[in-house]
């Protein structure tokens, strides 16, 4: 039974994803790809894409898309729910044991070491968010002159909205639409 | 996460309806993947509801991060057991996978028309900068936080990790593994936690 051959494939991915979103795609692609042939790699492709596009976790993405070409709307709720089968299973037993333990010492000198390494990897994921921004790639280009301006007018612009507490929601709907009327205008 | 045992509390249908709504839009929001979610769960979650704080916040993605699966999905378990217990997780993992689920059923349709449209990318690209205001806001934020602290060695963890992720591309699990280690090791004073 596909929904079910879906789940399992999603379950596995779960388990072996370490590392956030990006990290499931190769897993995504040995079960659905190269193991069931479910999908092109071309239509995976496409899946790729598309779940880096759309708001939402990557990872889930990924899973409901892949899910969905395969098998329709029951294809996409399998692979979600077995892909997020481990973490729920993990999650709880992991808060179930730090309620029990937190209060050792150990486990607080670990999140003591691991709170400042959290603090960088924002730092990093900032700093490549600015070079997506004003280059659309990860890398800085060797030719800086290739830069997109609406990066350089709409990062400002959306600092201030985030300094006026405009709230999440509203800087990121207003930072789109101003995107747009800025594309629309050369 | 402190210890104390408010995920035991039984909650009313007004708490686990918050949980889910702002999960909800945390999941939607989230443009790009991975820590986008840091900002919008400050914003919800320590600003707005004043259900954790800023060290708490931390501490939820430090473990989310280190856990398989994806960040989002992890970090949603983990609030939603803290904060309303079994039911609290299920509540939070539902509204985390739904907006996915909705959003691409609306355009696995016609995705091309989606993917090509130049209106569509242009929408995106305005986020995506709104976005980068959003995560340069916490981290300046946090690192101001902790440079007030003047402690040395969680300044170097800071320093050290940034260098190895960003310049070397060091995967992180490799990371969140060495700093908790040295954690572990070195930082143990009450005045570090």
């Amino acid at each position: 039974m596909i929904y079910f051959q879906l789940f399992w494939e999603f379950v596995k991915v779960g388990v072996f994803c370490v590392g956030g979103g990006y990290a499931s795609m190769p897993l995504i692609q040995a079960g659905i790809v190269d193991t069931h042939h479910w999908l092109t790699m071309a239509e995976f492709v496409d899946v790729f894409t598309i779940s880096q596009m759309t708001p939402g976790p990557i990872g889930i993405n990924a899973a409901t898309f892949a899910g969905m070409k395969v098998a329709g709307i029951g294809g996409a709720i399998a692979a979600t729910a077995g892909f997020s089968l481990p973490s729920f299973i993990i999650g709880v037993s992991l808060a179930k044991l730090f309620m029990k333990y937190g209060n050792i010492d150990g486990v607080y000198s670990i999140l003591n070491g691991l709170r400042p390494a959290v603090v960088a990897l924002i730092c990093s994921a900032g700093v490549s968010f600015i070079i997506l921004a004003l280059w659309n790639s990860d890398r800085i280009p060797a030719d800086l002159s290739t830069v997109d301006w609406r990066g350089i007018i709409l990062m400002p612009i959306g600092y201030i909205m985030v300094k006026k507490k405009l709230g999440v929601i509203k800087t990121l709907l207003g930072t789109g639409v101003l995107g747009m009327l800025l594309t629309l205008m050369i | 996460m402190s210890s104390d045992k408010t995920a035991l509390q039984v909650r009313d249908k007004g708490f686990y309806w918050k949980l889910f709504k702002s999960t909800f839009i945390i999941s939607a929001f989230t443009i790009g993947g991975g820590f986008v979610i840091i900002p919008l769960m400050r914003a919800k979650f320590v600003d707005e509801y004043g259900w954790i704080d800023d060290k708490e916040t931390l501490d939820l993605v430090a473990i989310a991060q280190s856990m398989p699966g994806v960040v989002a999905v992890n970090a949603a378990i983990i609030l939603g057991y803290r904060m309303g217990g079994v039911m609290g997780t299920l509540t939070a993992l539902l509204a985390t996978v739904l907006p996915p689920l909705i959003t691409l059923s609306l355009i696995a349709s016609c995705y091309t028309l989606v993917v090509d449209n130049y209106y569509v990318k242009a929408l995106l690209k305005g986020m995506q900068c709104g976005a980068t205001a959003l995560i340069v806001d916490v981290a300046l934020d946090l690192l101001k936080k902790q440079g007030k602290k003047k402690l040395l060695i969680p300044i170097v963890i800071t320093i050290g990790t940034f260098i190895a992720s960003f310049f070397y591309d060091v995967n992180v699990m490799y990371l969140i593994l060495i700093d908790g280690v040295i954690g572990f090791l070195f930082l143990r004073d009450p005045k570090y936690n």
